[in-house]
């Protein structure tokens, strides 16, 4: 049966595209959007490389120093000092940090917030105390994460995941709360009642939400992940640019910024993959 | 009574139903009486607000009566249950699921083994001629073929009544015509009791036994009229005119007695 599934879908898609895309235009077209996109980054590196290209006292060093620094602290071999080569070893202690938070903050929010959202009485009791916590800052969290949990990177875990919790449990809520009354009848009328319909519809409905939810607090882990690196702990791409920083090497602290932007795009877009094959059936995600 | 068979399917004995809206007291239906037998194909026809979608979510079991009783088989109506099928306008259908697991949702819901399922998927998108889109979502899908999937999705079900509420109401003129003449088609070959809601005098005269004509202020049964015509009925013949004429003037006339 699934065989047929792939056969059919193209085929129904295929009706609903445009004519266009066997233009001879086609061509250029794949292009045009990533170039427009170049734009812009391409006029800020020319307008940073003149502002402040062979200026000796310039804070702010030129991109072309910053390229070089990135290559060193990749690769090494260049500067060899204390940051050479070292990127990985700190990428990959931000990405258990971001990818342990967010988990954590999954794995609490997500049955927190479909609770909330489908049992009164859980609602009624937390909802109020989670919403006068929200507006707190996570950076107001610090102090108080590094008493709780010590100087470390368990400060930084918590604090990445209070950072993704939020996302996660709204939108959950809300996704749970709006699903379409009309299904309930259906299932009902189906056969499905009771506890089921909670697994049967309630989840696969609120999917769409819960998966908004999951990109936008996954976006914020990797936001918060540098003021969590700052409560002490020796490796991370935030506690790089903080240590960067101290010594004044401004090319770190760029290239460390660089390496956050990329790696959150990265596991943006691979949430965002993984969102339109599992969502395909829903018109807004396809 | 004397013969089993002639147990109505369907008995609703004086079902009223009040409901309050911001502190005012609607009246939606007063004391309603019908009874239907198996294999009928009954229309509820009138003006918004008769409450023909009421009765119809009464016997759903979406709805509980204020008074009166709506019995099944002599059994009152104690909530949803497969046995009574609802087909909605707006089609409820869910949208993460494909056609096949559409129509596969109530009979794997009720622990059907899967080979089981699977035969009645086919079987039923078969017969609402859908193979071609079995594996597509919803989404996908026109109205019309929305609609024939809710339709296969109760009838895969099991179900002994389909209630369909207003179910063309959203389709183009010719995705209508053609669903009420697969709509009979399919009821003439299964044999099944069809409860429809309309507020077409023509589709009502086109597909029922009989049209039960419904008014509103409070919401209430007025009369009933069996339609004889031989089938299939022919919407431009001098006897559908004529049975169209007099349904009409009952409406209207319902509707004047309601201004006096």
């Amino acid at each position: 049966m699934s065989v047929t599934a792939d056969t059919n879908a193209p085929v129904l898609t295929a009706a609903a595209d445009t004519p266009s895309r066997r233009s001879p235009l086609a061509f250029i077209d794949k292009f045009r959007n990533p170039a427009i996109a170049l734009i812009f980054p391409v006029a800020v590196l020319v307008i940073w490389h003149f502002t402040t290209y062979g200026r000796k006292f310039s804070l702010i060093p030129p991109p072309s120093e910053v390229a070089i620094e990135l290559y060193d602290l990749a690769f090494g071999g260049i500067y060899d000092d204390a940051f050479s080569g070292t990127l990985l070893t700190h990428l990959l202690a931000s990405l258990s940090r971001v990818y342990g938070g967010f988990a954590i903050a999954l794995a609490i929010a997500l049955p927190l917030g479909l609770m909330i959202g489908r049992i009164p009485f859980v609602r009624q009791l937390l909802d109020p105390t989670l919403q006068v916590m929200r507006p707190i800052p996570v950076t107001a969290w610090l102090p108080l994460a590094m008493i709780i949990f010590g100087l470390g990177p368990r400060s930084a875990v918590f604090l990445v995941a209070l950072g993704a919790f939020y996302p996660i449990l709204i939108n959950t809520i809300f996704g749970v709360r709006s699903v379409d009354p009309r299904l309930f009848e259906a299932a009902s009328m189906l056969g499905c009642q009771g506890t089921a319909q909670f697994f049967k519809v309630v989840l696969p409905a609120s999917l769409p939400a819960i998966f908004t939810g999951l990109r936008l607090g996954l976006g914020f882990a990797w936001v918060v992940i540098v003021v969590g690196e700052m409560t002490g702990v020796q490796t991370g791409l935030g506690a790089i640019i903080m240590e960067a920083r101290q010594l004044s090497r401004t090319e770190i602290v760029i290239s460390g910024m660089i390496v956050i932007g990329i790696a959150g795009f990265i596991s943006d877009w691979l949430v965002k993959m993984l969102g339109q094959r599992l969502l395909r059936w829903s018109p807004g995600y396809a | 009574m004397r013969d089993p068979n002639m147990l109505p399917i369907l008995d609703l004995k004086g079902v009223s139903k009040q409901f309050e809206l911001q502190s005012q007291r609607i009246e939606a239906l007063r004391d309603a009486n019908l009874q239907v037998r198996k294999g009928e194909f009954i229309c509820l026809i009138g003006a918004s607000g008769c409450g023909k979608s009421t009765l119809l979510r009464i016997v759903a079991g979406f709805e509980p009566t204020s008074a009166g009783q709506a019995l099944m088989w002599g059994m009152p109506v104690q909530g949803p249950a497969p046995d009574r099928g609802m087909v909605f306008q707006d089609y409820g259908l869910f949208p993460w699921l494909t056609v096949r697991g559409n129509i596969g949702f109530g009979p794997s819901s009720r622990g059907r083994p899967a080979a089981e399922v699977r035969d009645t998927v086919e079987r039923f998108i078969d017969l609402v001629g859908l193979q071609r889109f079995a594996d597509a979502y919803p989404h996908q899908l026109s109205g019309g073929m929305k609609q024939r999937v809710a339709i296969a999705r109760v009838l895969a079900n099991d179900a002994e009544i389909v209630l369909m509420d207003e179910p063309f109401g959203a389709l183009d003129a010719m995705t209508r015509e053609r669903l009420q003449d697969e709509l009979l088609d399919i009821w003439q070959r299964t044999g099944l009791t069809v409860l429809f809601v309309t507020h077409s005098i023509e589709e009502a005269i086109f597909l029922a036994d009989r049209v039960v004509v419904m008014s509103p202020g409070p919401g209430r049964i007025e009369s009933e009229m069996k339609i004889e015509l031989p089938r299939p009925r022919d919407v431009m013949s001098a006897d559908f005119n004529a049975i169209r004429r007099e349904l009409s003037e009952k409406l209207h006339s319902h509707h004047g007695r309601k201004a006096a």
